[in-house]
C-alpha cells in the first residue's frame, strides 16, 4: 500500500517551465506611486485610480491574518513585483496575431485555444500574467447582449456595470488579502449576463503566473441579470519555481432575481517539491450573493498551491434564493490548505448545501472550515452539510472546524461529517479481484469523490479526474 | 491444479499453520472445516496473499507456478477468486464499475478481449438471475449499505462474472438464511459442473446438504487431521470437533 501512496503523492507537476518573454515589470513594492503606475498602465479613468487608492490606504491600517491553520514564513510585501506585462505592441484582431511564444506555451498547457474554440464550443479569456492576451468568442456571445471580457476592458467599455457592482459582494474593506487585490488587481474577467439570457456554452478562464516573483492579482465580477444563467470555469496551472510566489484573488458574483451562477474551479498550481520548497501561495476570496430565487453554485477541485486559503461562499440575501458548494482539495507532500465556505442565510426559506472532500497524502494538511450562520430574518433556512476526509498514509492530517451560527428557531441543520483511511483491507479486495494497487487507489479517491465530480461540467469532471490521476468512472450503468 | 505442501505460516509472527498438505484437481470441491481458530481463514487468507499473513515453511504449486511468489492481483487474474468472509464496502465506486474493472484486468492476463460496456451488461445481467439479485445492484456502491447477506450473495455473483479456475469460500454460509444459502450453493455447483475447482470452508454441515463436496477435511490447530467423503461431514454433524482432537491428543 505505501508503495502507491508513495508514487501518487510523488507524480512529477507536469506544467514546470518558463516562457521567455521579455516581460515589462514594476519595481518591487507598494506604495501609491505603484497604484498609480498600474492605473496609468491599464488606462484607467480616475474613479478606479481612487478606488484603487481607498484600498491602499486601508490595506495599510490592516494586519494579515493568523487564524488560518497553515503555516509560512512572512510575506515581505514590500519585496513583490506589482505589475509585470507581457509586452504587446497593438491590440489584435485574431489569434493568429498573438505572439507565437505565448501561443507554445498555452498549448504545452494543453489548452490550443483553436482546439477549445472549434471542438469544446468553450469561449477562453486566456490571462497570462496580468494582461489578457486573446479573447474567443465574444461576438457569438454579444448577439445574446452578454459580454464576457477582461476586467480592463469592462472598466473601459462599461463602466456603468463595473462602478454598479465591484465591491458589492466583497467589499475592499473586507479583509487583507481582499483589500490587496482591490489595490493592486491587474486583470482577471468580466461577465455580465443580461436578463432571462440563458448562456448556451461554459464560459472559462484558464488563469497561468509567469514573471519570477511577481505577485498574481486576479479580479473577477460575474453578473447574471434577473432569470439568467450562466455557468463559468476557471482551470489553472503554474510554472515550476523555486521561491513562493503570493496569489491573492477575488472573484465576486451577483446572481439577481430568478438567476442562476454556477461557478467552477480546478487549481493545479504549483504545490513545491516533495521537501515543500517553493510553490505557490493562494490566498483568495470568492463571494457570491444570491437575490430573492437565485442561486449561486460554487464547485471546486483543488489539488495544487503550497498553501491554500480559501472559502467560497454564498449570501443567501433574496427569499427562496439557494447557496451550494461541493469541493474537492488534496494536500500531498507539504502541502496545506485550509479551505471551506460561508453561508449567510437572510432571505426567508434559503437552502444551502455543502459537501466538502478532503484527501491528505505525505505530510499534508487538510483543514476544513466552514461558517453556516442563519440571521434573525431568515424564516424557514435550511442548510446541509457533509464533511469527509480520507488519509493516504500515517503522517498527513485532517482538520475540520465548523462553525454554526443560528438566530432563527425555524432554521433545519443537518452536519454530518467522517473521517476514513484507505485501508489495507479495501486495497486487498480490489486486488483479490484482479485490480492493480495503483487503480485501486485511484478507484477509491475517485468514489470518496464522486457526489463532487458529479457536479462539475463533463470536460472539467475528465480533467479533475485525470488530476486525482484516476480513470473516468460509470462509463456502465 | 494447487498443491499445498506442508504450509506453516501464520499472521503478526504467531504460527498458525503448522504442516497443511492438500491437493485439488481440477473439478472437484473440497470443504475444509474445524473448530474455531485452527486456521481455516488463514489458510484462505495466505493462499490470496493478504498482507500481513507470513508462510514460514512449505510450498503452494498452482497450474505449475510457485504461488507464494505472485502478487496477490496476479494470483487473482490467473484465476483464483476468494469469497471474503468480511467483505468489505468501497463508498462511491459504482459495483458494476468495479466488476467490469475486475473482469477486463482478468481477461487481459488470460489473453482475451476486454469486453465493452455493452457485453459486459448483458453478462452481469445473465450472471445476476443466477444469485437472485435486483438490478439495482449494479449502481449501488461497492457493497456499500448492503446487509451482511447481500454482501455475500454479492461475492457470489462477483464469482459468478470472474468465473475462476479456483474458488476459494470463506465461511460464506455465516449470517445467511435458508434461501440466500441455496443461492450460494447454486452458485458454486454450477461453477463445478463446468470442471472448476471449489475449496469451500464452513463451520457447519448446513451448506454442505445443498453443496456436496468431493472429500471433507478437518483442519486441527493448523494442520489437516482426517480427511474423507462427504459423510465426514454429517459425523461432525453429530459428534462435533473433540472427538479427532482427542485422537490428536492420543497419536502425540
Amino acid at each position: 500500500m505505501s508503495t502507491t501512496i508513495e508514487q501518487l503523492a510523488n507524480q512529477e507537476y507536469k506544467y514546470g517551465f518558463v516562457t521567455d518573454i521579455e516581460a515589462d515589470t514594476a519595481p518591487p513594492g507598494l506604495n501609491e506611486d505603484i497604484v498609480r503606475l498600474i492605473s496609468t498602465k491599464k488606462g484607467e479613468p480616475e474613479w478606479m485610480l481612487e478606488w484603487r487608492l481607498k484600498a491602499l490606504r486601508h490595506w495599510f491600517t490592516m494586519k494579515e491574518p493568523t487564524w488560518p491553520n497553515v503555516h509560512y514564513p512572512p510575506i515581505d510585501y514590500q519585496a513583490i513585483r506589482y505589475y509585470s506585462a507581457p509586452k504587446q505592441k497593438k491590440t489584435l484582431n485574431s489569434l493568429d496575431e498573438v505572439d507565437p511564444e505565448l501561443r507554445r506555451t498555452f498549448e504545452k498547457l494543453g489548452i490550443s485555444l483553436e482546439e477549445q474554440k472549434r471542438m469544446s464550443g468553450v469561449a477562453v479569456d486566456a490571462v497570462f500574467d496580468s494582461v489578457s492576451v486573446a479573447t474567443t468568442f465574444q461576438a457569438e456571445l454579444a448577439k445574446l447582449g452578454i459580454i464576457f471580457c477582461s476586467f480592463s476592458d469592462a472598466v473601459k467599455n462599461h463602466p456603468e456595470l463595473v462602478k454598479k457592482y465591484l465591491g458589492s459582494v466583497v467589499p475592499y474593506t473586507d479583509n487583507f488579502f481582499a483589500t490587496l487585490n482591490s489595490a493592486v488587481f491587474t486583470d482577471g474577467s468580466f461577465c455580465y449576463i443580461p436578463k432571462g439570457v440563458r448562456c448556451p456554452m461554459e464560459l472559462s478562464t484558464y488563469f497561468r503566473i509567469n514573471t519570477a516573483g511577481t505577485g498574481q492579482f486576479e479580479r473577477t465580477l460575474i453578473i447574471a441579470d434577473e432569470g439568467a444563467y450562466v455557468s463559468y470555469l476557471e482551470g489553472c496551472t503554474a510554472p515550476m519555481r523555486d521561491e513562493n510566489q503570493l496569489h491573492a484573488a477575488v472573484v465576486e458574483l451577483v446572481s439577481l432575481e430568478g438567476a442562476t451562477i454556477k461557478y467552477s474551479t480546478v487549481q493545479n498550481w504549483y504545490p513545491g517539491d516533495k521537501e515543500g520548497r517553493g510553490g505557490i501561495f493562494n490566498f483568495v476570496t470568492k463571494r457570491g450573493k444570491a437575490f430573492a430565487n437565485a442561486k449561486v453554485s460554487w464547485t471546486q477541485v483543488e489539488t495544487g498551491s503550497a498553501i491554500t486559503w480559501k472559502y467560497p461562499s454564498c449570501i443567501l440575501q433574496g427569499d427562496n434564493s439557494i447557496g451550494e458548494f461541493y469541493s474537492v482539495a488534496l494536500c500531498n507532500n507539504y502541502q496545506q490548505a485550509d479551505t471551506g465556505t460561508k453561508m449567510i442565510h437572510i432571505g426567508k426559506n434559503t437552502r444551502s448545501t455543502i459537501v466538502s472532500k478532503g484527501i491528505s497524502a505525505g505530510h499534508g494538511q487538510n483543514t476544513y472550515r466552514g461558517a453556516v450562520k442563519i440571521m434573525k430574518s431568515a424564516e424557514g433556512a435550511r442548510n446541509y452539510s457533509q464533511c469527509d476526509s480520507l488519509l493516504l498514509g500515517d503522517k498527513c492530517g485532517a482538520h475540520t472546524f465548523p462553525y454554526i451560527e443560528v438566530r432563527n428557531s425555524t432554521a433545519v441543520m443537518e452536519h454530518e461529517a467522517s473521517t476514513s483511511k484507505i485501508g489495507e483491507d479495501q486495497l486487498f479486495y480490489c486486488q483479490q479481484r484482479g485490480i492493480s494497487p495503483e487503480d485501486a487507489v485511484s478507484m477509491i479517491v475517485n468514489g470518496f469523490c464522486r457526489t463532487v465530480f458529479r457536479e462539475l461540467p463533463m470536460e472539467f469532471a475528465v480533467e479533475a479526474q485525470k488530476l486525482l490521476g484516476v480513470s473516468l468512472e460509470g462509463s456502465v450503468g | 491444479m494447487l498443491d499445498i505442501k506442508n504450509l506453516h505460516g501464520g499472521i503478526d509472527g504467531k504460527e498458525i499453520l503448522r504442516g497443511v498438505n492438500l491437493h485439488v484437481n481440477p473439478g472437484e470441491v473440497h470443504a475444509i472445516m474445524g473448530p474455531n481458530g485452527s486456521g481455516k481463514s488463514t489458510l484462505a487468507n495466505v493462499l490470496a496473499g493478504r498482507p500481513g499473513y507470513q508462510v514460514t515453511a512449505g510450498s503452494v504449486t498452482y497450474e505449475g507456478k510457485d504461488l507464494l511468489a505472485m502478487k496477490p492481483e496476479d494470483r487473482a487474474r490467473e484465476g483464483i477468486f476468494l469469497a471474503m468472509q468480511y467483505p468489505v464496502e468501497i463508498p462511491g465506486v459504482n459495483n458494476i464499475y468495479f466488476l467490469k474493472a475486475a473482469l477486463n484486468a482478468v481477461r487481459k492476463q488470460q489473453g482475451l478481449e476486454e469486453l465493452d460496456a455493452m457485453e459486459f451488461l448483458q453478462l452481469a445481467r445473465e450472471k445476476m438471475k443466477l444469485v437472485d439479485l435486483d438490478e439495482s445492484f449494479m449502481n449501488r456502491g461497492v457493497n456499500e449499505g448492503f446487509s451482511g447477506g447481500e454482501k455475500k450473495r454479492n461475492e457470489i455473483f462477483q464469482m459468478a462474472v470472474l468465473d475462476p479456475k479456483l474458488a476459494i469460500l470463506d465461511e460464506t454460509d455465516s449470517g445467511l438464511d435458508i434461501d440466500a444459502l441455496k443461492i450460494v450453493a447454486n452458485g458454486v455447483n454450477t461453477l463445478a459442473s463446468e470442471r472448476h475447482s471449489v475449496v469451500v470452508i464452513t463451520h457447519y454441515q448446513r451448506l454442505l446438504t445443498f453443496l456436496v463436496p468431493d472429500f471433507v477435511h478437518v483442519l486441527v490447530d493448523g494442520r489437516i487431521e482426517k480427511s474423507g467423503g462427504k459423510e465426514l461431514a454429517l459425523e461432525l454433524e453429530q459428534k462435533g470437533y473433540e472427538w479427532i482432537e482427542q485422537e490428536v491428543a492420543a497419536a502425540r
